[in-house]
């Protein structure tokens, strides 16, 4: 009799249990910039994979993604997501730091789980996680490419970004890299991760110093428009091109041997997933998962391209 | 003393104000030109002119449109959407035609076509919503941005459309090929200032652009169809915006989220530096092109110096535009004396 009530209430328990776990998943939010520039398209849509992925191996995984248009924006979604879909963790790519540390504290005052990635927080004591790229690592390997290819005496140009701490940690880091090298920087301008900015910064460029040995570009945004405005100009034989992410069209042509653009330097838009995956983790593996995740950013050469390449993501 | 001096000085001060409405932006662009050279000698070679001419083609072409559409009181704010999404759909439609097809002249043709078409549809609708829908054309427009935007980023999945490398090679002359040294870019410029010009100062169309944007109520007094009227500029406006694109696209042989932004407040500048009312009733095609002109030169001009940090380019091409307005509207003072004759 004892042991019949022990067996029913056991059953009534895991019964309970089962029921509870299929109701109840476990609710990640991911919060990141709308699909406005190429990177970001790329990252949408290794989001978008890795919540394909996470929930066919995860029944009791629910990843919802949300994209903003500015902070403002991200701030809002934020709060949807803790009082609507009630997360119990949360994977966001701030659009800026500063503005998004506040949101971001009071998701985690609701005992979320914090994945910060990429750009991050100007208080780090929020996040359990961070997972980012490395600007500085851009743009040491950019330099140390260009040392390997040039020396005393040879000039290069320099197309940055947009003016923001990410852009200024790679110029940085590469100015430091090639000093005391003698390349010589001829100018540096922003292009604003844009092609059309990159042409004409490149047009510039062009007219303006007759003996460019070698282009850092730093985006492969900006790489295309270069590529264009070099091939216009018919100076193709006498420099080559350094860009930065991983698109995909860059990518193939370093795969095929393109010797104006021989290379390009990681800054993978597939982080996200990274992060989607050490978030899921905390929730399923028997491991600790918190602290920092910096990946590489390794140079891309026509030997090791093949790994870097996503035919079906749009960047 | 107030009293003596709009008499004595009201004769000079009405030369000197007409001369520098029209003068204006032409000086101004004179000044930069000067600038330019001064700081940096190859400001004045061939190449960076024809570069110059080359980029103020866009933003000159839309901002053309955008005049006849400020003359009349309105304005559109989706240029740069439009644009971006007129790319987009060529670039899909092309790479259609060339996977059914194959890669020829009709596939540049058939692009071309297309663009024309949804700049015309495009224009037909701002204006109709504006027209008879009677939705105020900031709103309706800012609408269309929105829409244009989000539609070519959707379309490209968020990254980029890129054109079949094919129909690539068979397009590509018409941004970078020249005839008699004069890139075709520029040459379509040319042509759509001159039109624009004729229309402007020659037609009643022109006439009755000014007249709506002085005064609406008037206008439908004098038996002008200003719905009509207005319409048509919207039109007009898509038709340039869809001409600029098809030079644009053969350049980069790509469409993006990225792509036009923020080129209707270019165009809308150009417009007002060249001397047009940003309330309506008075337009300048002439103006429109220099304004066209000063934005790019500025520009290059930064690009051809090391002197101004980077970033405080923003500041500058800020100062240069609100000074070309202030040379161009003339002595705030002549128009004191004016109003007190």
């Amino acid at each position: 009799m004892t042991i019949k009530a022990l067996a029913l209430g056991l059953l009534a328990t895991s019964m309970l249990t089962g029921a509870s776990i299929a109701q109840e998943k476990i609710k990640i939010g991911v919060s990141i910039p709308a699909a406005t520039h190429g990177f970001m398209g790329g990252l949408n849509w290794h989001a978008a994979e890795a919540e394909k992925r996470l929930e066919a191996a995860h029944s009791n995984i629910d990843i919802i993604i949300v994209t903003a248009d500015g902070p403002e924006d991200q701030a809002s979604d934020l709060e949807d997501l803790v009082s609507v879909q009630q997360i119990q963790a949360l994977v966001v790519l701030p659009f800026e730091s500063e503005p998004l540390t506040e949101p971001v504290r009071a998701v985690k005052s609701t005992g979320a789980f914090i994945t910060v990635v990429d750009r991050g927080l100007t208080d780090p004591s929020i996040q359990d996680v961070y997972v980012s790229g490395n600007n500085t690592e851009m743009g040491v390997n950019s330099a140390e490419y260009m040392k390997t290819r040039l020396g005393e005496g040879d000039n290069i140009v320099i197309l940055r970004g947009i003016p923001t701490v990410l852009d200024t940690e790679r110029f940085d880091a590469f100015m430091g890299a090639i000093e005391g090298t003698g390349i010589n920087v001829l100018d540096n301008k922003f292009a604003n991760w844009n092609r059309d900015d990159g042409f004409e910064v490149m047009q510039d460029f062009l007219s303006r110093f007759p003996d460019i040995d070698g282009v850092w570009a730093q985006d492969d945004d900006i790489t295309l428009g270069v590529v264009e405005a070099i091939k216009q100009a018919g100076r193709e034989k006498e420099m080559f091109v350094v860009g930065g992410a991983g698109m995909k069209e860059i990518i193939k042509g370093v795969m095929d041997g393109d010797e104006l653009v021989p290379v390009d330097v990681l800054y993978p838009p597939a982080q996200i997933a990274t992060a989607m995956d050490v978030t899921v983790a905390h929730f399923t593996s028997n491991g600790p998962v918190t602290g920092s995740y910096i990946l590489g950013s390794p140079l891309i050469t026509k030997e090791n391209a093949a790994q870097f390449y996503f035919p079906d993501s749009p960047f | 003393m107030t009293v003596s001096v709009p008499e004595v000085a009201t004769k000079p001060a009405k030369g000197f104000r007409l001369d520098l409405k029209t003068l204006g932006p032409l000086l101004a662009l004179i000044l930069l030109v000067i600038l330019g050279y001064v700081l940096n000698p190859l400001f004045l070679a061939e190449g960076n002119i024809t570069n110059i001419l080359t980029r103020s083609a866009f933003i000159g072409i839309i901002a053309v449109g955008a005049t006849f559409v400020i003359t009349a009181g309105g304005i559109d704010l989706s240029v740069g959407s439009m644009a971006a999404f007129i790319a987009g759909v060529m670039i899909i439609i092309m790479n259609w035609t060339v996977a059914s097809m194959g890669a020829s002249v009709w596939t540049v043709l058939i692009g071309i076509g297309c663009s024309i078409i949804l700049g015309v549809g495009a224009g037909f609708i701002n204006g109709f919503l504006t027209t008879k829908a009677k939705i105020e054309a900031f709103i309706v427009t800012l609408g269309t941005m929105g829409i244009y935007r989000s539609l070519v980023t959707y379309f490209a999945d968020g990254g980029t459309l890129s054109l079949n490398s094919g129909a690539r090679e068979i397009y590509r002359p018409v941004y970078y090929d020249s005839f008699l040294r004069v890139p075709y870019p520029v040459w379509v410029f040319i042509a759509v200032a001159i039109v624009g010009w004729v229309l402007m100062n020659r037609t009643a169309f022109g006439r009755y652009c000014m007249a709506i944007g002085s005064n609406e109520h008037v206008a439908r007094y004098s038996a002008i169809k200003v719905d009509r009227v207005r319409t048509w500029t919207y039109i007009l406006q898509g038709l340039c915006v869809s001409l600029a694109t098809i030079i644009y696209v053969p350049r980069l042989g790509s469409a993006s989220a990225a792509t036009g932004v923020l080129w209707e407040l270019e165009a809308i500048a150009a417009v007002i530096i060249g001397g047009t009312m940003l309330k309506g009733g008075f337009g300048r095609v002439g103006g429109t092109v220099i304004g066209a002109l000063i934005l790019t030169s500025i520009g290059n001009i930064l690009n051809l110096t090391e002197i101004i940090s980077n970033y405080l380019n923003g500041a500058v091409q800020g100062v240069i535009i609100v000074a070309a307005v202030y040379l161009q509207r003339g002595s705030l003072n002549t128009r004191r004396k004016k109003a007190a004759e």
